[in-house]
């Protein structure tokens, strides 16, 4: 017989989701300043009244649905909401748990944390930065213009200019972080749960892959990868 | 004078700044993209300011965007920054002072928690000691970068070679200021001025001869929302939020933006040159765009740097109109020089937003 699992008894081991909800009285601030709900079928008061229901065939629902990943946790919702419940720290701790689950591989969106995981996780774990942007161009970045051509272009001698103390020991802006820091940083991504994030989201996702008939090689050069980085299926948004 | 109304509103949000002595810890955005305003920064508070500011090489990423990603758990983002409070412990500082606005929301949002929830503080440093060893204090005072410029404002001011004033006009220049999410919507009191008036860069503004605009989309994010941005298929709501900031604020006329979080400046900077590219629109006078910098720069700016050791040459939308427009003393042609040679020879045409 599978696992019957209590997903709101789950949400509550998060310390973000204790933090961010004590009961909602359904007013909606929160989505009336949502920049989310503005531009997707996003709607956090009713994210946070299926939580509260503690309807487990909901929050499954919701776990796999493309909804929970809309939020751009500006945390607008923490500044208005009258009782000062944070629907964004109540969508972080729904996000976790999808992940933990392997249930965000259900959604477009969802899918999307490989791309996240592969790109910021790994330039945390190899470099100790969240972005380490020589050698990303424009081609991930059209938006980044003509300027980023040319910064890249000339990465070393720029930065140099402008102070940076590049690839260089000590301190200073982009130096290379010792070999010991980067350790430890892996070693408390063991210890606290971090690595084990990683590793679910890369076996949902092989699985996903397969199903989905799409090859997932290493890195960011393969055809899982760049479906999930650039496939939007344009029924996200709201129509004015 | 007596002082009425809303500007009365944000002296309820004071916030203690250390006076000296601060442990730096560096932003990852503003590093990549905005390194001159971090040296800048390190220049003003050093040799202008002559304060002890002090980095330790071995701190690393806070994991904000990972965590806010949601890749990363929170006890994990919690122990990565516990480790920076043991180098800062173990360097002999207790002011943080870090230069990203995702960290400071970030650290104010840990010590909050921790400050409710002991047993998790707890739990937190016995991961970090199984991990690395090491101890830690947790900060006396946490201020943001810009709180520190904004605390000493006035000292700048009388050291300043320029203001923030049309000298074809004699006006105070229209400045927008934005102030990033995580500065104060989580917790309105750690920030000067709170969520609602907002007034570390404001302050600024004022101390050095600029009008605030206060526009009807002010508190809007800029559109960064981490995953968001990051993955390709959802920028549109990226730029849609600039874009709507833009359109509210355009009848004001401004003359420059000013912004607190290192992620902003690079997205206000860079949707007006994609929206430019699919609608052939602008949003400053004469069909300019609008310039977007720092607070760093602008400090250096009115201190009388040199722009192109500033790093606006990083920027997409010409910052070169405002420089014109205070009458800045600098030199168009070396914009692009780099050891001698101009790398770019044409980029002054095709760089502009028009």
């Amino acid at each position: 017989m599978p696992e019957i699992r209590n997903y709101h008894e789950m949400l509550m081991k998060d310390i973000r989701f204790e933090e961010g909800l004590k009961a909602c009285m359904n007013c909606g601030v929160c989505t009336a300043i949502c920049p989310a709900a503005e531009f997707y079928n996003y709607d956090p008061r009713q994210v946070v009244d299926t939580v509260q229901s503690g309807d487990n065939d909901e929050i499954e629902k919701l776990l796999k649905s493309e909804t929970i990943w809309y939020c751009g946790e500006c945390m607008s919702c923490k500044t208005r909401c009258p009782r000062g419940n944070a629907p964004g720290l109540v969508i972080m701790a729904l996000r976790g748990l999808s992940q933990d689950l392997g249930f965000f591989v259900e959604s477009e969106k969802g899918r999307q944390q490989l791309a996240m995981k592969r790109i910021v996780g790994q330039w945390i774990l190899d470099r100790g930065y969240c972005l380490y942007l020589e050698g990303v161009g424009t081609s991930m970045h059209p938006e980044q213009g003509p300027v980023w051509d040319w910064i890249q272009a000339n990465w070393k001698d720029l930065f140099k200019r402008l102070g940076a103390n590049y690839q260089g020991e000590g301190p200073g802006i982009l130096r290379k972080i010792p070999e010991e820091a980067l350790d430890e940083i892996r070693k408390i991504f063991d210890v606290t749960g971090g690595t084990a994030r990683f590793e679910k989201i890369e076996e949902a996702s092989r699985e996903k892959a397969m199903e989905m008939n799409l090859t997932l090689g290493e890195g960011i050069d393969n055809e899982y990868f760049r479906h999930i980085y650039k496939t939007n299926n344009n029924s996200h948004t709201r129509q004015k | 004078m007596k002082t009425e109304g809303k500007k009365a509103i944000w002296k309820d949000y004071q916030k203690e700044i250390a006076e000296d002595k601060y442990y730096y810890v560096r932003s990852c955005v503003r590093q990549n993209f905005f390194p001159g305003s971090e040296t800048t920064f390190l220049k003003i508070m050093r040799d202008v300011l002559k304060k002890d500011v002090f980095e330790n090489p071995c701190h690393t990423t806070c994991t904000g965007i990972g965590y806010h990603g949601d890749i990363v758990p929170v006890e994990t983002t919690m122990t990565v920054v516990a480790r920076q409070f043991a180098l800062m412990t173990e360097s002999g500082y207790e002011n943080l002072m870090p230069s990203c606005i995702t960290s400071f929301g970030l650290y104010t949002e840990i010590l909050d928690t921790w400050h409710h929830f002991p047993d998790v503080e707890e739990k937190i440093r016995k991961q970090l000691r199984k991990a690395t060893c090491r101890e830690f204090k947790v900060p006396k005072n946490l201020a943001h970068s810009s709180d520190v410029i904004y605390k000493f404002r006035k000292e700048i001011s009388t050291k300043a070679k320029y203001r923030l004033i049309n000298k074809n006009t004699g006006e105070p220049l229209k400045v927008v200021d934005h102030i990033g999410c995580h500065y104060a919507k989580m917790f309105p009191s750690k920030g000067v001025g709170g969520a609602e008036y907002p007034y570390v860069l404001a302050g600024m503004v004022e101390e050095w001869g600029g009008q605030v605009i206060d526009y009807p989309e002010r508190r809007h994010c800029c559109g960064f929302g981490f995953r968001q941005y990051l993955i390709q298929a959802n920028r549109g709501f990226s730029i849609a939020c600039s874009k709507e900031k833009f359109e509210s604020m355009k009848p004001y006329k401004p003359d420059m933006i000013i912004t607190n979080c290192p992620g902003c400046p690079m997205f206000l900077d860079r949707w007006q040159y994609v929206i430019n590219d699919m609608e052939g629109k602008t949003y400053g006078a004469d069909g300019e765009g609008i310039p977007v910098f720092t607070y760093e720069e602008v400090a250096g700016l009115v201190l009388g740097f040199d722009p192109w050791d500033l790093g606006l040459q990083m920027h997409q939308t010409d910052c070169e109109p405002l420089l014109r427009k205070i009458g800045i003393e600098y030199d168009p042609e070396a914009k692009y020089v780099l050891n001698g040679v101009n790398t770019n020879i044409n980029a002054s045409t095709y760089l502009e937003v028009r």
